[in-house]
């Protein structure tokens, strides 16, 4: 076990999948960087700092950086997937999917599908997304939501730098498109990573905290605030289990279902509005298929329905906290 | 320029089927048998002919919405394309694409494609593939004047040019964006490629109703792209037969427009006007393969109609690669 950062979890799959197959390419804007400049290449080397070095040892034709062209940078990957390269496009912040949400949703998602399984899209596109720098409505969203109601791509949001490596790996090696979530707030946050080959299969949540009481769902960033949570009301004497669904397509309903069994009460952290989001999805398939099981009525912690607020009490208030799980934790137990 | 015979009779014989598959299409559209939206080629065949016959499987192309005639003559069996547009399981595409989606990756066909504009980004990244393979091999992105108006058009032409990719745009200008003419939605004084030479790449124009002309500019387009001098456009001035979609009106015709577009501007009679006064080929040989051709078409036809149907079971396969 080696000790790193989520950042460069994400750097180091990129390095080890490009050198153990030639057909991994890189696409983005400024994922090189300093292109066209006095500074030369790499003086950049990536805004994230997740592509530095790429360049220098894979060269142009593999480490493609590109004009700031979203729409044409997804329907390159697409492109370059369909020709039998396993393309991994970078979109700097997940905000700017819109610019690009063409190619995403009717093409990369659709191919395998529309061309009767003849085909398939080995495509990544990678993007950072969430809230806590206070970079206000369009640099801070969670589009998970947004994307995981869309039909043939798989959406997949790590917490953590060891599920970066295994879920990074797994979705270049995968044969179909991939979303890749990365939160920028996780980028600093260090964790252990599993030495060699390291891949965690989509739909199979983690289990970060078990206690009998309470379920507790939550991806991405929203899992440490629902493990923070957890270990305080663990010191009251409440147990949660806290799932960390890890991909949201596909969803690991098993696991859900078979927590709230054991405790009758759900909880779901979302960092994404609840309106036609995963909080509802996973409280409505509870509510479908576990309804017997329930003591209390499922809680949804989520941001309201607005766009994100740029000043820091606003975003604040705007995000869910532990405080905020730990209240709709205790709203389940004491329900009636 | 010398094709050969057998060249000229393959040319004749790949702008004969697009023309009979489809014209067969519109009879049966009107007959109620074939579900769906379905936009005819019907006019442009000297185009797709006279592009994809220097290509092979390895050389990529990326479609439209209008996209038989690419299909044809890129070398999608026309038997199973036939089948897909009746949805069948034996379709090109299992009977999940339909008209807009045929697509067989073993012959290089990418896709048609629904999304006005949506192909020219995808065939910059086939571009991309094929220069890092470096055989040569070249992407073509096949766009009307409709999608020449996209922004997704104008980011891959940058980006094809920044990146050196062996990406050609074919423009094929049929007068029409659905159902609006270019003089109007096309805005640099009627003239589609000079938006690419903006863009940093060298074009040609050509009349795309004469398949000997397109054929040859191909050839100075394609020693361009594949000696890896970056990508180039083609603007082709060609005609659209039908309306936009099976059923349009086409209340925004001129009077007498499509009698005269029929008289003069029809490839398929250029061609063999042409062939035949040139003594290349003789009237007879040539309607010994329009008789081949429409064998061919009831065949297609008769085993669609035979051709066994999906069931509800298959809604689900192949979203994924494991479906879960």
């Amino acid at each position: 076990m080696a000790t790193m950062l989520y950042r460069d979890a994400v750097l180091q799959t990129l390095h080890a999948e490009m050198e153990r197959d030639e057909s991994v390419v890189v696409l983005g804007e400024d994922l090189v960087g300093g292109m066209g400049t006095a500074g030369g290449p790499e003086a950049i080397g990536g805004i994230w700092g997740t592509s530095v070095g790429l360049f220098d040892k894979f060269g142009k034709d593999r480490v493609i950086d590109t004009p700031i062209s979203e729409c044409a940078i997804v329907g390159a990957a697409g492109g370059l997937a369909l020709a039998g390269k396993r393309p991994v496009a970078e979109l700097m912040f997940a905000d700017f999917i819109g610019v690009s949400l063409d190619q995403i949703w009717n093409q990369i998602g659709k191919f395998r599908y529309m061309f009767g399984g003849k085909s398939k899209c080995p495509a990544v596109i990678r993007m950072a997304y969430g809230a806590g720098f206070n970079a206000a409505a369009q640099h801070s969203q969670s589009v998970h939501q947004m994307l995981s109601g869309m039909p043939g791509l798989k959406v997949v949001m790590p917490s953590t730098p060891a599920d970066v490596k295994g879920l990074f790996t797994q979705a270049i090696r995968d044969d179909d498109p991939v979303i890749f979530l990365e939160h920028k707030a996780l980028y600093g946050v260090e964790g252990e990573v599993p030495d060699g080959e390291h891949l965690v299969p989509f739909g199979h949540a983690r289990l970060s905290r078990a206690g009998e009481d309470v379920t507790i769902v939550a991806t991405g960033m929203m899992v440490g605030m629902a493990e923070a949570a957890a270990d305080s009301l663990a010191e009251e004497g409440i147990g949660c289990d806290v799932l960390d669904l890890r991909t949201t397509s596909p969803m690991d309903e098993e696991a859900i279902l078979d927590s709230v069994e054991v405790t009758g009460r759900l909880v779901v952290v979302d960092e994404a509005p609840a309106r036609c989001g995963l909080a509802r999805d996973v409280s409505a398939l509870v509510s479908e298929l576990a309804f017997a099981s329930l003591k209390a009525p499922p809680q949804a912690v989520t941001p309201p329905h607005t766009p994100i607020p740029f000043a820091r009490e606003l975003e604040s208030a705007y995000l869910p906290s532990p405080d905020k799980i730990v209240a709709a934790v205790q709203k389940t137990l004491n329900w009636r | 320029m010398q094709l050969s015979r057998d060249a000229l009779l393959q040319a004749y014989r790949q702008m004969r089927t697009i023309r009979a598959f489809e014209e067969r299409l519109h009879d049966e559209i009107m007959k109620g048998e074939i579900a769906g939206f379905t936009h005819l080629y019907c006019g442009q065949e000297a185009v797709a002919v006279g592009v994809c016959e220097h290509l092979d499987h390895e050389d990529m192309i990326v479609s439209t919405h209008r996209g038989h005639g690419h299909c044809i003559a890129k070398g999608c069996d026309v038997v199973g394309m036939m089948k897909e547009i009746w949805g069948s399981t034996e379709g090109l595409c299992n009977g999940k694409g339909g008209s807009m989606h045929i697509a067989d990756k073993d012959v290089g066909m990418l896709g048609a494609n629904g999304i006005v504009g949506a192909g020219a980004p995808i065939a910059v990244g086939a571009a991309m593939s094929a220069k890092l393979d470096g055989k040569g091999k070249v992407s073509i992105a096949f766009s009307g004047d409709g999608a020449c108006n996209q922004g997704t058009t104008f980011e891959a032409m940058n980006m094809a040019v920044v990146t050196n990719a062996p990406a050609i745009f074919v423009f094929e200008n049929n007068k029409y964006s659905e159902h609006t003419g270019f003089e109007y939605a096309v805005g640099t004084n009627n003239d589609i490629v000079s938006r690419a030479e903006a863009f940093g790449m060298k074009v040609w124009r050509a009349d795309g109703c004469d398949f000997f002309e397109v054929y040859e500019t191909m050839r100075d387009v394609l020693e361009h792209v594949r000696g890896g001098n970056g990508p180039a456009a083609v603007e082709f001035d060609t005609e659209r037969f039908y309306g936009h979609f099976e059923g349009d009106p086409q209340r925004y015709r001129g009077e007498g427009e499509l009698d005269r577009l029929w008289a003069e501007r029809d490839c398929i009679k250029i061609f063999r006007q042409r062939a035949t006064e040139a003594s290349l080929l003789k009237s007879d040989e040539l309607d010994g393969v329009d008789e081949e051709v429409l064998a061919l078409i009831d065949k297609a036809v008769d085993d669609s109609r035979a051709a066994p149907r999906p069931t509800p079971e298959d809604v689900q396969r192949d979203v994924y690669i494991d479906y879960f």
